[in-house]
């Protein structure tokens, strides 16, 4: 992560002191792409993904050793078809005889790749989406501290890159059965037809296993590195698109463009030595490849020449020597995909072996319509780190139907308190109880249904209105939905966009304004229809107008339903029945505006200060009201 | 004996945006690209390898040396087999053997040597040319102006510059070289074995239309449903990463269920289409072979029977199923030479429409830089319509004038046209009506990059560059002294926290790095606004996330270095602009207020209710809410 990079234009105007401080793009920390070659734990793990389609694989095993078979067969029936088919005395009939057989042998050969090539590929593809599957599925699941620190990119490469070399990795795998039984094949074929002959062109197969393996070190850190380089200028460019705004505002593209060159250039670079690399082969093998004919054209000669052999022998050597470097160099090839499956599959490993904590009591019971919408907190205890408990024995109570309104400073707790609501978190000690039952008792999607929840930031999903209002509510019609968006104001804003409800909202509902993200995520919570409104209000500042939309559809929202709110806003705060402040972990105080007000403590000394947040404490408040408030 | 081709998928990068959008997008995958267009593309790309005449010809003339050496090594073995078979049972010309092995070796060794220097030139013509296009692609994108960007998917834009760029990388090496050399391989090689056997010759070639044919329909198949299939897949790529962003509302509605089934939707639908495609590689593949072993058959019966019969000796046979085994090769071959004429089309087509793209905002011909005296600011009845708005004007009739040392804010409700007016003064868009002076010097007629220079802009959402935060505060100014970016920090009230960090101002920030808050943004955003030192600075609701103290103590730091320039502010909280100088108030495009704080409140106006919603707001609320009921 050096903040220069090498090759800097330098300043016309250098004072010597001066440095440059301009990049385009940034390395990237790219994962470890090769692993051990064989990882038992790891093949185990993915052998239970294959398992399902054993039959299959067994098939195409079979497969490809009969499609094995009849590629050696060919060049025998060839010879024989040479050495006795067309004798001057053969018998009338032979050479079609023998040219029968060879059509059996390529429907043979037809029929076995065929069959090895398609159930191989289906297989392979069928376990690349079980395996996603199944880590989407589990991630569903896992703890949400797991989720929090860990990126979502990092996630997807996970899900995406991870899990397409397992199945490049699988596709592979049983074509180097063939390979190595094709290699196997010949060479036995050719100890077969004259061992002598086949001794001395054989000499070349271990120069040229050594030579590949050598080259193979050397052109893997090459490819690599051309791979690193395209990566790193693909990144800039994509810097330059998304930034281009800024790069336009602050004059920046003409030096842009001169660094974008330089990087280029050295992409450049390592593309023409990779490509060196990758062809440097070529007149190797074909020397190789020159090697074993020679042998073959002066030794077998001899042997013809003395009767030892039949022409047609020399024949399908020469063949043979034609064929034998293909599979070895699928098989060196073969070696790096294992590498980098066993790495891949090792990353996957760990994302299944993510622990899911929360899960359902085996005698849960759901949460029904008769259960009521109060809220308890009793003597609850809870840290992300049991170590260092976030919330330390806080208790309180919300009535069916109350209002609450949670505030305190930021680190008091209060985003945790909302968590263990849900049961997003289990406590360490005391219990959250929601409709008079234990969130522990209960199933986790009953108490889904029991309560919504607005989160501070609104997030939607690439859809239309429509969809994204409805969200997993199925039962809501499309009536209510419009409801909804018409209780809380939003279905003016709706109505002006191009489909109606039916517009997509793009990229997350880029194309809205914060404010009408805002209320589209209550009208979403509004059409769930829950007993309890659980609303993390938003901090940032939107304009008073939208501001007054806003809060004027929070009340529609808390209508009828017990509310808890985090609260940041005067009005918000105001407006509940109750106010239970937090402070570091601890509940510090609890009643109505007034009480509070009266108490003289942390809430009438932040109320006093008329800040429009009360957690984002400003940095000019005194040494004594910053002890009082932290 | 062959082993299948696997080098079926002509391109290996994912496709980066999926899209539900309307089929008007510009530079989508999937779109057609007309036939017009694309021949022209290809004439160009051709035109464009040629800028690296000696690579080329170096690879055209590798390319027909290899071919000869490849139709050679046949030639000698068959020789090598009928001498043999001539010395059978008589004394062995041992000199005579090894020299026709040395030929060959010799063969063998110029075939590798020369099949290297045909790739290696190719390809390096190949890279040579994608390095002029991503220094042409990059320049482009960075000066097509904003209105280009808005209505272009960003995603959409860097496929252009991957995708599309390896398309037409690889058109040297696997259109034109390939198809010299499968010219050639095919041309000479039917030419040979026609010549010694009319009959014979035609049944070994029998296979060579079907194989073209169906490797052709495969690879352009393949490659039209790669493009869907990519779709599709980044379809359920984005399904994917909205929920685990979002895995927060999907647990808040224990909405798994719900997710479960979206995904099962989109990966079914991606899982068939692979299946289908595995289906046709598979079919047409084995079927090439088969065509090619039956052929092989019919070579060994018919020309079995005229070697009994002595007509051609068992040599000539070799060589005919060596040629044979040669041209498998390149004639399954054509289907990739094929896509990759279709694919340098339509990719080449897309790069070309981007490169061609007219910079609608650009130096006048022969514009000189904008030369500040007074530093004063005019607009004259300014007007400005989004592209594709047709009349509908965001703004109309702004005219005021603002002099050095002064404050200007602008306040309004969302959608009255205050970024859009703040976006015209450093020209990221033109005005369609009246005109922006500075000094007397209309904007579009000095060069853009001195009105830039003069206009600073802190802009609404601050995009942050991946790397330090030095690198991010110095942006506009590399070459700064580290006292001056430090001193900007602290204007934006920035540097105590950097002191916090880690690595302090070496710390990298952005998508890879350390993230910040909104407000740590905006004040980042602003420090490296503070560094260009211009005539004109802008605010455009660039403070909303800091708090209010903080917008203090900003404010008060920037007190001397307001008064060198004309500074205006777009804000909604009202205390960020009621200093300034003279206060507009924005709505439906137009100014219908203007003047100070104080007058604006005594007009009790817009402004006044505005400012009696902010003072109390709690009020309000509740008599809403009383009103409800």
């Amino acid at each position: 992560m050096s903040p220069t990079r090498t090759g800097e234009p330098r300043d016309p105007h250098d004072d010597g002191r001066a440095r440059m401080r301009a990049v385009v793009g940034s390395d990237r920390i790219e994962e470890e792409i090769f692993g051990r070659v064989f990882d038992g734990k790891v093949v185990r793990r993915i052998w239970a993904f294959v398992h399902p389609y054993r039959r299959r694989v067994w098939i195409a095993v079979a497969a490809v050793l009969v499609f094995t078979v009849s590629q050696l067969t060919i060049p025998l029936l060839i010879r024989y078809a040479i050495d006795h088919g067309m004798a001057p005395d053969a018998p009338p009939g032979l050479l079609a005889g023998i040219v029968a057989l060879f059509g059996v042998a390529i429907a043979v050969n037809y029929a076995a790749s065929l069959t090895q090539e398609r159930v191989t590929g289906w297989m392979a593809e069928n376990v690349l989406f079980d395996i996603r599957r199944k880590m989407f599925a589990h991630l569903q699941h896992v703890s949400l501290s797991f989720m929090d620190k860990t990126e979502v990119g990092r996630l997807m490469s996970r899900l995406q890159g991870d899990v397409n070399s397992m199945q490049e990795f699988l596709e592979t795998s049983v074509q180097s059965v063939g390979d190595i039984a094709l290699l196997v094949g010949i060479v036995g074929v050719m100890l077969w037809l004259d061992w002598q002959l086949a001794a001395m062109v054989l000499m070349v197969l271990p120069v040229l296993l050594g030579v590949r393996v050598l080259w193979l070190a050397k052109a893997r850190a090459a490819f690599m590195a051309a791979h690193e380089a395209n990566s790193v200028a693909n990144g800039a460019l994509a810097e330059a698109i998304h930034g281009v705004r800024a790069v336009q505002a602050m004059g920046r593209a003409h030096l842009n463009a001169e660094l974008y060159g330089q990087l280029v250039g050295r992409t450049y670079q390592a593309h023409l030595r990779a490509s060196r690399l990758a062809q440097i082969m070529i007149p190797i093998v074909d020397t190789l490849t020159g090697i074993a004919m020679a042998v073959v054209v002066v030794g077998g000669g001899l042997m013809v020449v003395s009767g030892r052999i039949e022409v047609g022998v020399m024949v399908a050597f020469l063949f043979y020597i034609q064929r034998f470097f293909d599979p070895i160099r699928s098989l060196t090839m073969q070696y790096s995909v294992m590498q980098r499956a066993m790495a891949s599959g090792h990353r996957l490993t760990e994302v299944l072996d993510v622990e899911v904590d929360v899960t359902d009591a085996p005698d849960a019971v759901p949460l029904g319509p008769e259960d009521d919408g109060s809220v308890e907190f009793r003597g609850v205890t809870f840290g992300y780190d049991p170590e260092h408990p976030v919330l330390k024995d806080v208790s309180f109570h919300v009535k069916s139907g109350e209002r609450v309104a949670l505030v305190g400073p930021t680190g008091s707790g209060k985003s945790s308190s909302i968590s263990l609501i849900h049961r997003f978190y289990d406590v360490q000690a005391g219990a959250v109880r929601v409709g008079g039952h234990d969130v522990r008792d209960v199933t986790q999607e009953s108490l889904g249904r029991h309560i919504a929840m607005v989160l501070q930031e609104p997030y939607l999903f690439t859809g239309t209105v429509m969809e994204n209002i409805r969200y997993s509510s199925h039962w809501a019609s499309d009536d209510d939905v419009v409801e909804a968006a018409k209780a809380v104001g939003a279905h003016e804003f709706v109505q002006a966009m191009p489909l109606g409800y039916e517009t997509m909202l793009e990229e997350r509902g880029s194309n809205l304004s914060l404010g009408q993200r805002q209320l589209l995520s209550f009208a979403r919570a509004l059409v769930a229809d829950a007993k309890i409104l659980v609303l993390d209000e938003a901090t940032a500042n939107i304009d008073s107008y939208t501001e007054m939309q806003i809060q004027k559809a929070l009340q529609r929202l808390l209508e009828g339903r017990t509310g808890l709110v985090i609260a940041h806003r005067l009005a918000t705060i105001r407006n509940a029945d109750r106010i239970v402040v937090l402070q570091q972990g601890h509940k510090i105080e609890e009643g109505d505006h007034e009480t509070l007000m009266a108490q003289k403590g942390l809430y009438a000394k932040l109320y006093d200060l008329n800040y429009a947040s009360f957690d984002d404490l400003p940095e000019d408040l005194s040494e004594a009201d910053r002890a009082i408030a932290t | 004996m062959t082993r299948p081709d696997h080098a079926s998928a002509p391109e290996t990068a994912p496709d980066a945006a999926p899209d539900n959008a309307p089929d008007d997008r510009m530079f989508r995958r999937t779109a057609a690209v007309d036939t017009q267009k694309g021949l022209g593309a290809i004439a160009r790309i051709t035109r464009m390898c040629f800028r690296y005449p000696r690579r080329a010809g170096i690879a055209f003339a590798a390319t027909v040396a290899a071919v000869v050496m490849q139709l050679a090594i046949p030639v000698i073995l068959g020789d090598a087999v009928d001498r043999t078979q001539a010395m059978a049972g008589a004394d062995p010309d041992v000199g005579a053997l090894v020299v026709i092995a040395l030929t060959l070796l010799g063969a063998s060794v110029l075939r590798g040597l020369f099949t290297l220097a045909q790739n290696y030139a190719a390809e390096s013509v190949g890279h040579a040319l994608a390095q002029d296009l991503r220094n042409a692609i990059y320049d482009k994108v960075q000066r097509l102006p904003f209105s280009f960007h808005d209505r272009t998917h960003s995603g959409d834009l860097i496929t252009v510059g991957m995708l599309d760029l390896e398309g037409v990388r690889m058109y040297f090496s696997t259109a034109l070289v390939r198809t010299l050399l499968l010219t050639l391989l095919i041309g000479i090689g039917a030419w040979l074995l026609l010549s010694t056997d009319v009959v014979l010759g035609l049944l070994a070639l029998s296979f060579v239309p079907f194989a073209a044919w169906r490797s052709s329909v495969m690879q352009l198949t393949l490659r039209r449903t790669w493009l869907i299939l990519q779709e599709k897949l980044g379809v359920l790529s984005q399904k994917m990463e909205e929920n685990l962003a979002g895995i927060r509302v999907v647990r808040a509605f224990a909405a798994q269920d719900h997710e479960m089934a979206k995904f099962d939707r989109s990966s079914k639908d991606a899982l068939e289409l692979s299946h289908r495609r595995i289906d046709v590689r598979v079919r047409n593949t084995s079927a090439m072979t088969f065509a090619f072993f039956a052929a092989m058959g019919l070579v060994l019966l018919f020309g079995g029977r005229q070697v009994a019969s002595g007509e051609i000796t068992v040599g000539t046979l070799a060589t005919f199923l060596t040629f044979m085994t040669i041209l498998q090769m390149p004639v399954r071959q054509l289907g990739l030479m094929v896509n990759a004429y279709a694919r340098a089309s339509t990719c080449g087509a897309r790069l070309f429409q981007l490169l061609d793209m007219p910079v609608e905002i650009d130096d006048a011909p022969g514009a000189q830089d904008l030369k500040i005296t007074d530093g004063t600011l005019r607009l004259d009845n300014v007007g400005f319509a989004y592209h594709g708005a047709g009349e509908q004007r965001a703004i109309s009739g702004i005219s005021f004038e603002a002099t050095r040392g002064e404050t200007i804010g602008i306040i309004g409700p969302p959608g009255a046209g205050k970024t859009t007016l703040m976006h015209l003064i450093p020209r990221f868009y033109d005005a369609t009506e009246g005109a922006i002076t500075i000094d007397g010097q209309d904007i579009r007629d000095v060069t853009l990059s001195s009105v830039r220079q003069a206009v600073a802009i802190v802009q609404q959402d601050s995009f942050l560059f991946t790397t330090t935060i030095e690198n991010n505060i110095a942006y506009a100014a590399p070459f700064s002294e580290d006292r001056r970016i430090r001193g900007s920090a602290d204007s934006a009230q920035l540097h105590d926290y950097v002191l916090g960090l880690p690595h302090q101002y070496r710390t990298v920030v952005g998508e890879r790095g350390v993230s910040l808050s909104g407000g740590q943004r905006q004040r980042l955003s602003i420090a490296r606004t503070l560094m260009m030192e211009p005539a004109v600075l802008i605010f455009d609701d660039s403070t909303a996330a800091i708090d209010a103290g903080t917008e203090t103590r900003i404010r008060a730091a920037l007190k001397d270095y307001a008064r060198d320039r004309v500074t205006l502010i777009v804000a909604h909280r009202l205390a960020s602009l009621m200093h300034a100088d003279r206060i507009l108030f924005l709505e439906n495009g137009r100014i219908v207020e203007r003047g100070t704080h104080e007058e604006l409140l005594a007009l009790g106006g817009r402004y006044k209710a505005l400012y009696d919603l902010q003072m109390h707001p709690e009020a309000d609320v509740l008599d809403q809410t009383e009103d409800a009921r």
